[in-house]
């Protein structure tokens, strides 16, 4: 018999009219009852006797309204109702309780749903692409991690590798050794300097981004010097144009060139978030794949799409097949090695392992939420349990005692989610706008309908595990005792449930603790990293040429003229140019020692700077041996260059490199003038490979220039005096671009920064609890035994054993918490260890840290207990009993 | 000692009273609690408030109805009766019970259940 539509309707009309049918219900219990009585009278029963044997049979008035009552409407919604308003008005008597739970839930789930959503954001989340499990990110050697040099893949490879491939629906490119603000716009409105990537012709399409207006790149505008066309991204568009869409179709100046816009791509598409973390790109414009651009070399960096019915495995074979192929039929030019991974990967695998972290960090905070919470709980139990025995007494069954506990909890955990969720949004927007953090994706973060949902479950499940503790507790509760009892009285097995609940609250903050301390302790040896420059007290400024220089000699002269007019400027001790600031961007160029054989396909390459002399005084990089260069290494002189000690012991191992000579792409061949410190070029924490250092005079290879000005002056004055000594030479120059060297120091330990503030937050939330834990507990154990107290002192106690025995039981449960977080952690530590630098994961400072401010911790918080317990007046107590 | 009286099956009770309202035409919740009472043979261990709850629940279904009259003896009491629906269902339900009591008694006749106990 289903419950058809009517039915319900009725029940539900049933319980609004409430009132009025109890009072029909009533009357006709009370008719009930007389008709019985006369019956029984009529038997012979006296009338009182009469009346009790007719509710007897009846099963007692209380009793069959209820039956009555829960036959008539909906059961689960009146008691809902009721038990609604019994919590509210149970947890506003206890307000302090209710405060401190809400809270405490609240921060949790927002520390849940905050982490949950930068998770999602980057490895759960399929990227904002057509098809995104089919793209796969295509490098050239997979060792090359961070070198774009050797990521990177010849235009004629790629042609031929898109020709004759079978597993690719398509292969696409684009430049990657792009400038960030190579570009400069000007013309309507002070000029600005902008960031273009060079894509190829089907970049868009094979990702699938459509242009919200306008068109994609036409054939033509991808050959070697077709018509001039960009694409603008979103963000530029609403900046720049207002969000203009007369924009399409009309010309506007780049470089002092006229440029057609050809669209406006979508606001989905974040090349930046996903190609290259914290670059904000402007403009898109086509890179032809030609003669002309395959004689580059290695320049681009490939995406490509698998066919749906190809497996990964079958492309990567396909494709190292192929690459020896094409690599054999041009022996003398860049090898092809491709190496595939999915795009989702390649994007945000370098992070999944301290995501992870994360993850399991707030898993742990929740967890000690919880331990925390039930204890709290239990000990409301206890408190309540006399009030729970007068409702047994009543009538309540137990399935309705559990309803109403579980009631209350969902109650206050569903308030402390509703909290959560808005720190959780307060979090993920800070998150979505941090820009001093290098990492891919972050602007995307958001509170969405899957991080709703997992609040929510959060909410329920704690809910129902802290309900459900208590209510196994009044299961096995007796009726008599509880009432019969005189007080608020916890079982022994109650004590023993909160002293476990806290060793674990105590385990885990300890393993959290451990996790934080050894990644802060990796943090700080990675900021304390020689970094072989010194950023304080320098500075950097974009100055590339403008376009009105176009020989090497005029571009030369203006680079001179700005190098010497900022040295003018009263206060600068040294001013230097470089085309690849360290922690930037990076190529590679093969070289090798005169006179040396090396294998084809393992000839030494090294990193290439191109600076002007004076740039290692400006960037603090020590000269160890040999000459700085100078004004006087121009086109006429001899070609030289300057090596690092990496690649002064590679090339001649023991020898004494100044004077020998290096075979190269840039000149035929160079003579070592001089030896230079390592620098750090590409990470913190990587070791610098060979670097070369070659005169901007002798090299027509110039990119883009970075001016670094060493100077005592205050950053801001510093600024603005270069900028106007600047200005006569350089009138296009844009305002405001100059950056102090720690930023770049900043933000390339960007990543690791954010990871050890969440961890180290997480970390002190999880001790702040695990205090309130056991502040909780012990005080609570003084406050049952301030009886025993009390004796124990008028029988000759003195305060310092009372304390000392509270404070030692405190620190009994806390050397148990930490040795089981020590055990656990230890063998938890493995996991970090590919986020640690300079510590094994067993770091011994880190523990013994940890421990020492865990029982610090625990000693705090039992003594405040201790300390009330010493103060009890024994009269008063006894006088009490 | 008399045998424990018999738990009522659920479902059962309904059909007890929409029998009694069917023979007896209209009566109130104490009639109808005493006449299954009698019925039985004081067999059935009836909570008699329980009464209550299947009348509620017979009415929103649309199977009996019920108004406030007096009784014999001059009571206010609120008196029940079978509607038409009511009839059809009893007589689906009376088909239902005859055709179960039936296979019961078949299978516990079944021969060879003795051997086994």
């Amino acid at each position: 018999m289903s419950i058809s539509l009517g039915e319900i309707w009725r029940k539900l009309s049933a319980s609004l009219r409430k009132t009025r049918l109890d009072g029909d219900l009533d009357a006709e219990l009370a008719a009930h009852v007389e008709l019985a009585a006369e019956d029984y009278v009529r038997q012979g029963m006296t009338p009182q006797e009469a009346r009790r044997h007719a509710l007897v049979k009846l099963g007692g008035l209380e009793q069959s309204k209820e039956v009555h009552r829960d036959a008539r409407g909906l059961p689960l919604l009146d008691s809902l109702g009721q038990d609604l308003r019994y919590a509210v008005r149970s947890l506003r008597h206890d307000a302090g309780f209710a405060v401190f739970t809400i809270l405490i839930i609240g921060l949790g789930t927002g520390a849940c749903a905050s982490v949950f959503s930068v998770l999602n954001t980057l490895l759960v989340k399929p990227l904002p692409f057509k098809d995104p499990s089919h793209l796969v990110w295509i490098a050239n050697r997979a060792d090359a991690e961070e070198n774009m040099s050797g990521q990177t893949i010849q235009v004629g490879r790629l042609l031929d590798f898109r020709e004759r491939n079978k597993s690719f629906s398509d292969v696409a490119g684009y430049f990657a050794f792009y400038g960030v603000g190579d570009i400069v716009l000007t013309g309507g409105g002070e000029p600005e300097r902008l960031s273009g990537v060079p894509v190829s012709q089907n970049f868009f399409p094979l990702l699938g981004v459509q242009p919200q207006l306008g068109r994609q790149f036409s054939a033509d505008e991808c050959k070697w010097n077709g018509p001039k066309v960009v694409m603008l991204s979103y963000g530029f568009w609403k900046r720049r144009f207002a969000g203009d869409p007369n924009v399409v179709g009309q010309t506007i100046s780049l470089d002092d060139r006229p440029n057609v816009v050809a669209g406006v791509l979508p606001p989905s598409f974040d090349f930046g978030a996903i190609f290259a973390p914290g670059a904000h790109i402007d403009l898109f414009y086509p890179f032809p794949l030609s003669k002309e651009t395959d004689r580059w070399g290695n320049t681009l960096a490939l995406i490509g799409r698998i066919k749906p019915e190809i497996s990964m495995g079958q492309a990567q074979a396909e494709a190292y097949i192929l690459g020896d192929q094409i690599s054999k039929e041009h022996p003398n030019q860049n090898f092809l090695h491709p190496n595939l991974t999915f795009l989702h990967e390649h994007v945000s695998g370098r992070l999944r392992p301290a995501l992870l972290i994360l993850a399991c960090a707030v898993g742990v905070v929740m967890l000690i939420v919880c331990a925390n919470l039930s204890n709290l709980m239990l000990a409301r139990t206890a408190a309540r349990q006399k009030e729970m025995a007068v409702r047994a007494a009543l009538g309540a069954g137990r399935k309705r005692l559990i309803q109403q506990l579980l009631t209350e909890s969902l109650l206050l955990t569903s308030c402390g989610a509703l909290l959560g969720l808005v720190f959780a949004f307060g979090a993920t927007r800070g998150i979505s706008h941090l820009t001093a953090f290098n990492l891919p994706l972050l602007s995307s973060v958001r509170v969405d309908g899957t991080v709703l949902g997992l609040v929510l479950l959060v909410a329920v499940g704690t809910g129902i595990i802290l309900g459900i503790a208590p209510a196994f507790e009044l299961a096995a509760f007796r009726l008599n005792a509880s009432l019969s009892q005189r007080g608020a009285s916890g079982s022994r097995e109650h004590t023993w449930l909160r002293g476990a609940l806290v060793v674990s609250e105590i385990a885990f903050a300890c393993v959290l603790l451990v996790g934080a301390g050894l990644l802060t302790r990796s943090f700080m040896h990675v900021l304390d990293v020689q970094l072989g420059f010194r950023p304080d007290q320098a500075a950097t400024l974009r100055i590339d040429p403008s376009s009105q220089y176009k020989t090497l000699a005029q571009k030369v002269g203006y680079l001179n003229e700005a190098l010497r007019r900022v040295k003018g400027i009263p206060g600068v001790e040294a001013a230097g140019l470089v085309d690849s600031l360290p922690l930037g961007r990076n190529r590679t160029w093969s070289v090798g020692a005169k006179g040396k054989i090396y294998p084809p396909n393992n000839y030494p390459s090294a990193f290439v700077r191109i600076v002007s002399d004076n740039y290692l005084k400006a960037m603090g990089i020590p000269l160890k041996r040999g000459r700085d260069l100078t004004e006087h290494d121009t086109p006429d002189s001899v070609p030289v260059m300057m090596i690092n000690e990496t690649m002064a012991r590679t090339l001649w191992p023991g020898e004494d490199p100044i004077g020998k000579i290096v075979l190269g792409d840039c000149a035929k061949e160079r003579q070592v003038v001089g030896v230079v410190g390592d620098v750090r070029h590409m990470a913190l924490e990587k070791e610098s490979g060979s670097e070369m250092y070659i005169p901007m005079r002798q090299c027509s290879d110039m990119p883009t220039w970075d001016l670094v000005v060493r100077s005592t002056l205050p950053f801001s004055v510093l600024s603005t005096n270069v900028e106007n000594t600047l200005r006569p030479i350089a009138p296009e120059l844009p305002r405001g671009n100059m950056r102090p060297i720690g930023q770049l120091v900043d933000r390339a330990v960007s990543p690791r920064r954010f990871v050890v503030l969440l961890l180290s937050g997480f970390a002190a939330f999880a001790l702040i609890l695990a205090s309130l834990g056991i502040y909780g507990v012990i005080s609570y154990s003084v406050h049952r035994r301030t009886q025993e107290i009390g004796i124990r002192m008028a029988l000759g106690a003195t305060t310092r054993d009372v304390q000392s025995r509270i404070v030692l039981r405190t620190l009994g449960l806390a050397a148990l918490g930490m040795l089981i977080g020590v055990v656990c952690a230890s063998g938890l530590t493995d996991a970090v260890r590919g986020l640690l630098f300079g510590i094994t994961p067993g770091d011994p400072v880190t523990f013994l840290c940890a421990a020492l401010a865990l029982m610090m911790i625990a000693a705090a918080a039992g003594y405040l207990p201790a300390r009330r317990a010493s103060r009890i007046d024994p009269m008063i107590c006894l006088r009490a009993e | 000692m008399k045998d424990p009286k018999l738990d009522l099956l659920q479902g059962t009770l309904d059909v007890m009273i929409l029998q009694t309202l069917s023979t007896l035409g209209s009566l109130h919740g104490y009639g109808i609690a005493r006449r299954i009472e009698q019925v039985s043979g004081d067999q059935i261990l009836l909570n008699q408030g329980t009464i209550y709850a299947a009348l509620v629940r017979l009415q929103q279904r649309g199977w009996i109805s019920a108004e406030w009259g007096t009784s014999e003896n001059n009571r206010k009491a609120k008196y029940y009766s079978i509607t038409k629906r009511g009839r059809k269902q009893l007589d689906a339900d009376v088909e239902y019970w005859q055709r179960l009591s039936d296979v019961m008694g078949r299978v516990l006749a079944m021969p060879g259940t003795e051997e086994r106990g």
